[in-house]
């Protein structure tokens, strides 16, 4: 939220509580959303839906899947507020969550494969 | 952003896979610089909501507090190939953001620690973090295109590292040379799947 040539700067800290962005949501609703989940708007999800401004900008910029933290940095808005938004609209079928594998020590094959990909940087 | 080979059009395109890395360490150890000079994007900045209680209750995920501060992070993008891509985060080290480091660090595939040895103990928090959560990490030595006070011996002792641990120089403002630590993470990272198969 930042709003050229006010007498507030960032320094104020928000000026819309971030609830007031997540239609008095407090909590994301289902499993835990990871920030490099990709969100991606559901082929059903059409025009004319009551939406938020903010949820309105998710579902437009998830035509193809998205990160959640790009998504969060696109819309300048906190990750847990984008989190919720995107809860959200998952639980009403206008987004598909496609959920990151944990990568860990478990999967020997990607690991191999971001080594020699990094490699030829 | 767009994904390359996805077309928005088309119903086959492959959905990628992707992966994250973290970069710790303490306050201009170079981090975001670490993270800028091998992202191909612009390192990006979100911020996370903390509320005053922060570390009584996993406030992560809510945002019901009035009294919010806020934490900024910055984060980068390797594409490896269209299926296949890393996000690197940058993120405070101290101790007080690591409820924070539970979610960033959830199915991550490593982290670096990036030191400054003039200030060798900032990263003790980070080291102390990803030893507790069995995170396979290396240390990074920013020399900062400057002179190097100590050997990587006094500063691998100096820092107690368990097991093998790699503690490797590094220059975060050279692509190749932050590209070079990653490397090394991820070669940590098949050794320790190595030696966890045959534990």
């Amino acid at each position: 939220m930042q709003l050229e040539g006010e007498w507030f700067d960032s320094e104020a800290g928000p000026v819309v509580r971030p609830y007031a962005l997540t239609g008095g949501l407090t909590r994301p609703s289902g499993q835990r959303l990871d920030l490099i989940d990709l969100v991606r708007a559901a082929r059903t999800a059409g025009r004319n839906l009551p939406l938020s401004p903010e949820q309105a900008e998710v579902l437009q910029r998830c035509q193809i899947p998205v990160p959640l933290v790009e998504l969060a940095a696109d819309l300048n808005l906190p990750t847990g507020v984008v989190r919720i938004l995107v809860s959200d609209l998952r639980d009403r079928g206008l987004v598909t969550i496609h959920r990151s594998k944990p990568v860990g020590l478990s999967d020997l094959k990607i690991l191999q494969e971001v080594v020699d990909g990094l490699r030829r940087l | 952003m767009a994904y390359g080979g996805y077309d928005s059009g088309a119903a086959t395109a492959v959905t990628p896979v992707t992966v994250k890395i973290l970069v710790a360490g303490g306050f201009g150890a170079g981090k975001t610089t670490l993270v800028g000079s091998v992202s191909e994007i612009r390192p990006l900045r979100t911020e996370e909501t903390l509320s005053e209680r922060s570390e009584l209750v996993d406030s992560l995920y809510g945002v019901e507090q009035k009294s919010t501060t806020t934490v900024a992070m910055d984060f980068g993008r390797i594409t490896i190939r269209d299926d296949l891509v890393v996000y690197l985060f940058g993120t405070p080290g101290q101790r007080r953001f690591w409820f924070m480091w539970d979610d960033l660090s959830y199915g991550a595939l490593g982290a670096v620690v990036l030191a400054d040895e003039r200030r060798l103990a900032d990263c003790f928090p980070s080291i102390d973090y990803f030893e507790r959560n069995n995170i396979p990490f290396v240390v990074a030595v920013n020399s900062f295109g400057g002179a190097q006070h100590h050997s990587l011996e006094t500063i691998t002792q100096a820092l107690s590292l368990s097991g093998r641990v790699p503690v490797i120089r590094c220059d975060a403002r050279r692509r190749a040379s932050s590209r070079d630590v990653l490397v090394t993470l991820a070669e940590h990272a098949i050794a320790r799947h190595h030696e966890a198969q045959f534990a």
